[in-house]
């Protein structure tokens, strides 16, 4: 199976030079790079090609990498149910710089783009329609971004005299509190009766393993 | 265990009420009862409860109306139209974008009405308490009557929350709320 995708990987490759910037093999799983511009190509002949053949466009979701010049990854996750294979297709961005849309590509990609915009702002060029699709309407701001806070900005109550749902800025009455269970005094160490064991078999050379009847 | 044993009836005095009413009604031909008894009595018989499922509570919620618990038998009828029920269940996470929707439709229920708030999601907002999109209580909507914790809590913990609202309307219960 890996071995099929590391052909397949190599295939790629040497159809499209210059557009599959880096090809990763990794825990039998095949990942490709591409630049933002030349990804609906890539797609085209993922898609396209007979001996890749992946038909299905399983997701596209974003990653948040805050110390990158580039900071976000858009994932592009595709099946072939032909060939039952699966592969990666990851393009680096930033906040300003758009992505081509794949819309045109695999028609289910448009939700999956308006959902990576909603949580990453990430932005697609010539979608059919890019606007939020889970946050609450009129939301600010953009939830998966590290630099995005837990709590966010507003919440809402009730008012009974404007009789109508408000927005107020955060007021909590207990900050959210993040243990650290490995400082010796904030957790208790948490070791379970039988862990000794563990530590006693590392240290001692394997015994022989029973043999089977 | 887990099945409600219904309490043993007080036979004698029971039987010495239903005495007591048939002698009336033989002797007068009319019993007396005070009206906001016999309301709120009528009232805690059929309350219908409108299924406001968010979340995993929702599925409990359901167990409820199964024939184990079976809600049923207290009156307790599921009504999906808020123009028809009298008590609102919100069972499990309410989000930011639901709050408002939530509140339309508790506004669209007739009077008397009531709010079951449902497992701790519903109670304070639970394990999303500090999350961005989620509303710390729907007590911060809507005003909530009965309480249920749990996470989620079981049929029976609902059932049990169920007949503290009746008890609640027969000793509140007035004609105008």
């Amino acid at each position: 199976m890996s071995e099929a995708l590391k052909e397949l990987g190599d295939h790629i490759a040497q159809a499209l030079p210059g557009v599959v910037s880096r090809t990763e093999m990794r825990l039998g799983e095949l990942m490709l790079e591409a630049s933002a511009d030349k990804v609906i190509a890539l797609l085209t002949f993922l898609r396209d090609d007979q001996k890749c053949l992946f038909k299905q466009l399983i997701d596209i979701c974003g990653v948040d990498w805050p110390e990158r010049e580039k900071r976000f990854d858009v994932v592009y996750n595709l099946l072939s149910l032909k060939n039952n294979q699966r592969i990666r297709v990851k393009v680096a961005t930033d906040e300003t710089t758009p992505v081509p849309s794949a819309a045109p590509v695999f028609s289910s990609a448009g939700w999956f783009e308006r959902e990576t915009y909603d949580l990453y702002g990430v932005w697609f060029s010539d979608h059919p329609d890019l606007r939020r699709i889970l946050t609450d309407y009129g939301f600010e701001g953009h939830p998966l971004r590290k630099d995005f806070p837990l709590t966010g900005f507003v919440e809402l109550r009730w008012d009974d005299v404007q009789k109508r749902v408000v927005y107020e800025p955060v007021k909590l009455a207990q900050e959210f509190r993040r243990f650290d269970f490995l400082s010796p005094w904030e957790g208790a160490p948490q070791v379970l009766p039988g862990d000794e064991k563990a530590q006693e078999k590392a240290a001692a050379p394997a015994p022989a393993p029973a043999k089977a009847n | 265990m887990g099945v409600m044993t219904p309490a043993k009836p007080n036979t004698a005095a029971e039987a010495a009420l239903s005495r007591a009413l048939n002698d009336e009604l033989a002797d007068k031909g009319f019993v007396v009862a005070q009206l906001d008894k016999l309301v709120t009595w009528a009232r805690t018989g059929s309350m219908w409860g409108l299924t406001f499922g968010l979340a995993c509570c929702g599925v409990e919620m359901i167990h409820c109306w199964m024939s184990r618990y079976d809600l049923d038998r207290f009156g307790f009828a599921p009504m999906p139209s808020p123009r028809a029920a009298d008590v609102m269940i919100v069972a499990g996470t309410l989000t930011n974008k639901m709050a408002p929707a939530l509140r339309k439709v508790y506004d669209q229920m007739a009077e008397p009405r009531y709010v079951i708030s449902m497992g701790s999601c519903a109670n304070g907002g639970g394990y999303y308490h500090y999350s961005y999109s989620v509303v710390r209580g729907c007590d911060r909507i809507v005003p909530v009557d009965v309480y249920v914790p749990g996470c989620p809590p079981t049929a029976e913990a609902l059932l049990y929350g169920v007949l503290q609202l009746q008890k609640k309307v027969r000793r509140t219960g007035t004609l105008v709320r």
